[in-house]
Parts: C-alpha cells; structure tokens; sequence
C-alpha cells in the first residue's frame, strides 16, 4: 500500500500474451488522473500482442468514480482490439460499481439521449410548424376570449368581483408613481429639447404646444402602456404560467370554471379601464415636467405657458390619447395573459412566458400606435 | 346503498378502447376497464407509465385520439362542452401538489365551488367550508394562505376543496407522495372513511404499495414499456396471482424474477 497522498500511479507487466496494469496511489477526482490514452499507450509499446488485460490494484491506496470511469473507457477500448479485461484484481467496490453501470438500460428510440442535431431544413420545418400551433393557439385565445365578453355581457361570467377590485388596485393605483415618475421626466426632456430648438427664433413659448400636443396625442398613453407591460403585463404572465405550473389552472378546468372568464377577463377589464385613467394621469405629469423646463430654463411664466398648452390642446387630440390608451391596455392584457396561459410547467417556461409577455406586448404596442396614427388622420380627428 | 342513493358495486366509470397521446407520444393505448360505484380504485404502475395522464382524461382535461369514456351512460368526450362541464362538475379532483388557488386564503378555496355552482346563502357557504376543512383535521384554518401552511395539509386541503360539492367521484393523484408516513397513512384512512360514509368512488393514482393493499378494491396496472394496461383486479389478488410477471414483481417491490433478469433486492 502507498503511501496515502500519493499521486495516481500507471504501469505495465507483461507475462506471455498477459498484461497486468498497475494501478498505484490515490485514484480520486481531485487528482490529476491518467487517460485512457496513457493506458493505451502503454499497450502498445510494451505488450502489443497480449490478448488478456488484468489489474494489480495491490498499490492502489484509495479510488472513486474517476477510477471507475477510467476502467469503464478502458473496457469499451479493449473491445475494440480484441483484448479480454479480466476484472478480477479490481476491488470488490469498483467491479460491482461497474456491474451497476452495464445494467442500466440503453434509451430507447422515443427516449430524449443523443438526438442528432438537426438540419437547416428541420429546424425551418419545426419553426413553421411551432408557428402554426402557436397561431392556432392564439386563435382560440382570441376566441375563447370573445364568449368570456359574451357572457359578461349577458351577466353570466365566472368570476370574483374581489379579484377584479385587487387587479384594478394593483395595475392602477400602484402604478401612479411609476408612471408619474417616468412621465414627469419624459416631458421634462421634450421640453429641453423643444427650448433648445425654438430659442434659436426666440419662439420658446411653443414648447409648451409641442410638449402638450405630444404627450396628449401619444406619449402619455405610449408611456403608461410600456411601463403597464414590463409592470403588469409581466405580472399576469408570471402568476398565470406559476398557476399553470402548480396545476391551479387544471383545478378550475375540472371544475368546469373557465379560466379565460376567471383569469383572463378580469384582467382585461381592470386593464382597459385603468390604462385610460394613467395616461391622463401622465398627461398631466407630462406637461408638469415641460412646464417646469419651460418656467425654470426657458424663462416662461407658469400662467402663459398653461395657457399656450390649453390653446394647443384639443378635445380630439385627448380623445386620440384615450383611444390610443384603450387599445394598448388591452394589448397589454391580452399578451400577458396569452403567455401566461401558453406557459409550460417548469420554472423556466414561466420566465420566458413573462419575457415573451413583455416583448410581445412592446411589438404590438409599437404597431397599434402606427396604426392609430394612420387611422386618426385618415379619419380627420388629427 | 351509497350516500346519494346509488347502488354499490354497480357500473359507474368504463373506458372502453381508450388510446391517449401527447401530440405525437403514444401514452397508453387499449385501455379497457371498469370502475363500479363506491369503490376505491387504484391506478398504478412505474414512474413515468401515464397514470396522470389517464386522470387527465377521465377528468375532462386531456381527450383520447381513441376509444371511449362512459360515465353511467354518458359518453364524456362526445357531450358537447356544456354537458361535459356539467359531468365534470360531479367530479372532485385532488391535485399532487394540493393545486391550492394560492391568492386565496383556504376557506375561500373550498367556497370557491360552492358560490360558482350553488345558490346557497355566504354564510351556508362558509359553514360548509368550516365543515370540511374540519373533515380533513384543518378546523379553524380557513384564514390561513396556501403558502403558509405544511405540504401535507395543503394536500388535506386538496381533499377538503375536492369534496366541496360533495362529487359522485373523487380523484386522488398520488395522495402520499412527499409526505411522512404517518401523513400517508393518515391521508389513506381519510379516504377509507369517506368512502364508507358517504360512498364515493375514488379513484387513487400511486405507486406505493403500502397505500395500494391498504385502500384499493380494485385496481389497474399501467406498463410504460407496452404503454397499455398489462392486469385489472384486486391488487392483493394479483400480487398472488397475477400471470403477469411485470404485475407480481411491481406489487412483490421485484422479488419475481422477471424470466432471466437480474432479482431486485427490497429497498
């Protein structure tokens, strides 16, 4: 027996067409162990003809699974140059180790182990068609969604009123200083920009048309419905993925409680009903922050710039903003709680569903607004 | 005679044919048996053999590609969706993990059924929530949060939510795992008694034998090799005599030697 802090030992003997490897020292995972390759090595350079391998672990002082690793390799290697491994001078512990690991059975073809990588091709037909069912499922969303506000309209729909009050609570109220925050300085930056520009012609007085106009027709509403989708539409993807993650969404199914009408309306309702409300709310805060550019660096009085922004603003450019706001509070609500429903039942399924929720939302935020802005002016209401 | 003036031991559950899949998966297919009224019915089988995924179907979650799924005379997946609510409504279903509604506190719940599909008064309502959360052992509970309580009286919670509309079946899907064995055995007498008191069907999906010879009456066998049922009867029954050697060595924890392979050692 060596010494215990001895490094792992390799050797050869060779008696007739025999090879005994000598294995010596402490064979643990910490070590620096020899490869397979050294043994092999050692084979054939010193007993290229034997047909029979043993081991001599008399010097051998303590081992682990980086011992037993290495006589697994060795095995496969040794069968594919015709060289019997007899394991009998192993320890007891490893030759029952290495029994356990032969008996475990090899996947089988529907198993997940070693799937090749796939082709170009695949990966796009894959793609296509995770496109397709996930259309499909966006489909039925929207459908699903449509008999929910049917029957909130016939006074039918499942749901607790509590939930709806909590909802209206949590995606309204307490989004006030985030919203009102973000708004201020984004109307304080409008507003330093427009004095930059406009006192080259000594028009400072308009940053107060340009801030208002702006922020009413859409910055207030772009705004408040970008901080409601990383707040509140993360939020519903989150707590919808988590209860479809515990099985809470299967309860209410078994149940027969719809979770469209359950989770998602109230969602949607608290949602389109508060979004509006926030952007006023960022309207105002908007023209706070331009008008105190405007007083504190312009040099305007408060009285003729609140009065310049209620000569620029109009009833239909509040009306845009609110129309705007509408359909990015249902935007918001609609992708938070299509992911949450879509999400998978693992941990990380439910933080892609809230990052998809997010992401999804901004896109179609960002298109709506392109949109309305069309359509506003296609209508004359610009 | 059963609670709700059933006849015991009468036909209640049958699948007939019955072939479920995920996508393209093949889970189990061939199913074939019958569950009878006021019995405790045990599905069982190995890990990862689809003993949940039948649950799924039989509860209305998940349909079969094949077969059919006869509750009395109904067939569930061929009722239109307003129907199968209505059936699945006379069921109860206990989910692994208690599936708790975790904003609400555990009173609220149980109620929860009760105020959706009943017309009685709040305070019926919540008289029968205190009732069965003392059923279960968890009188006086009600105001306490899924996450503020132990995972063994969220599953006890999980039975008291089940029974809240007291249901013609009551579904279990593996009731002991993750629990003490006092737990364990707590859990299987409560469903015992409620069996003999009020005579409902359960249905119970476990692999731990001590649970299986003490509650079940009858039960299936479920193989993930074959991915079909391999035995149906009384486990205690066909740990005797069951041709199958798969089922002898399952419910004998592999001292069969299964033709040839190596003999498993008790754990």
């Amino acid at each position: 027996m060596t010494a215990p802090t001895a490094p792992p030992t390799l050797a050869l003997r060779v008696e007739d067409d025999t090879a005994t490897l000598v294995l010596g020292g402490r064979w643990r995972l910490r070590e620096h162990l020899p490869e397979v390759e050294d043994a092999h090595r050692l084979l054939d350079e010193q007993a290229p003809d034997a047909t029979r391998l043993r081991f001599d672990a008399t010097e051998l002082s303590d081992w682990d699974s980086g011992l037993v690793t290495f006589i697994a390799g060795l095995g496969h290697a040794c069968a594919g140059r015709s060289l019997a491994l007899d394991p009998d001078g192993l320890p007891e512990g490893l030759r029952s180790l290495l029994g356990m690991a032969r008996e475990v059975p090899e996947p089988t073809s529907e198993g997940h182990a070693m799937q090749p990588t796939p082709s170009f091709l695949t990966r796009l037909g894959s793609d296509a068609l995770d496109l397709t069912q996930s259309t499909g499922e966006i489909i039925t969303f929207f459908g699903e969604g449509a008999i929910a506000v049917r029957r909130l309209l016939q006074g039918r729909a499942r749901f607790r009123r509590t939930d709806l009050w909590l909802i209206v609570q949590e995606s309204g109220a307490d989004a006030l200083p985030i919203v009102g925050l973000v708004s201020f300085l984004v109307g304080m930056i409008l507003g330093y920009i427009g004095d930059q520009q406009l006192a080259q012609f000594g028009a400072q007085i308009y940053v107060a048309d340009l801030v208002g106009l702006a922020t009413v027709i859409q910055m207030g509403a772009l705004i408040t419905a970008i901080v409601l989708a990383g707040r509140t539409g993360a939020a519903f993807a989150a707590r919808i993925g988590t209860m479809q993650v515990n099985e809470e969404i299967d309860a209410l199914r078994t149940l027969g409680i719809s979770p469209m009408e359950f989770l998602v309306l109230p969602r949607m309702l608290a949602l389109i009903a508060m979004t509006p409300l926030l952007a006023i709310y960022a309207d105002l805060l908007g023209i706070l922050g331009g008008a105190f550019v405007g007083t504190v660096v312009g040099g305007l009085t408060l009285s003729a710039y609140i009065t310049e922004t209620r000569l620029a603003i109009g009833w239909n450019h509040i009306i845009q903003g609110l129309i705007a706001a509408t359909v990015y509070g249902a935007i918001v609500a609609a992708s938070g709680c299509l992911r949450g429903m879509q999400c998978g039942r693992s941990a990380a399924a439910v933080g892609e569903a809230t990052t998809s929720a997010v992401v999804t939302a901004i896109v179609f935020i960002v298109i709506a607004a392109a949109v309305l802005t069309i359509l506003f002016d296609a209508i004359g209401l610009s | 005679m059963t609670a709700d003036g059933h006849q015991r031991g009468a036909p209640h559950i049958r699948l007939e044919g019955v072939e479920l899949r995920y996508g393209d998966t093949l889970v189990q297919r061939d199913l074939d048996f019958e569950i009878r009224r006021g019995d405790v019915f045990v599905i069982m089988g190995g890990s990862g053999c689809g003993k949940s995924t039948v649950m799924r179907a039989l509860t209305g979650l998940l349909e079969p590609r094949a077969g059919r799924i006869l509750l009395g005379e109904d067939s569930l997946w061929e009722l239109p969706p307003a129907g199968r609510n209505e059936l699945m409504r006379r069921n109860g279903v206990m989910y692994q993990s208690g599936a708790l509604w975790s904003s609400m506190t555990l009173e609220e719940n149980i109620c929860l059924p009760l105020e959706q599909y009943t017309s009685l008064s709040p305070r019926q309502v919540r008289a029968i929530a205190e009732y069965k959360l003392a059923l279960v052992g968890l009188a006086g509970y009600g105001d306490y949060y899924p996450s503020e309580i132990s995972g063994g009286m969220r599953k006890r919670v999980g039975v008291a939510r089940a029974m809240a509309l007291d249901p013609d079946t009551l579904y279990f899907d593996e009731p002991s795992a993750g629990l003490d064995p006092l737990s364990a055995r707590r859990l299987d007498e409560l469903i015992l008694e409620l069996r003999d008191s009020l005579g409902t069907t359960m249905v119970v999906i476990t692999h731990e034998l001590d649970s299986i010879f003490t509650i079940a009456d009858d039960s299936v066998f479920l193989d993930a090799e074959t991915k079909t049922m391999l035995a149906t009867g009384n486990p205690r029954d066909l740990r005797e005599q069951s041709p199958v050697p798969q089922v002898r060595a399952f419910l004998t924890r592999g001292e069969v030697d299964l033709g040839g392979a190596e003999t498993a050692s008790p754990a």
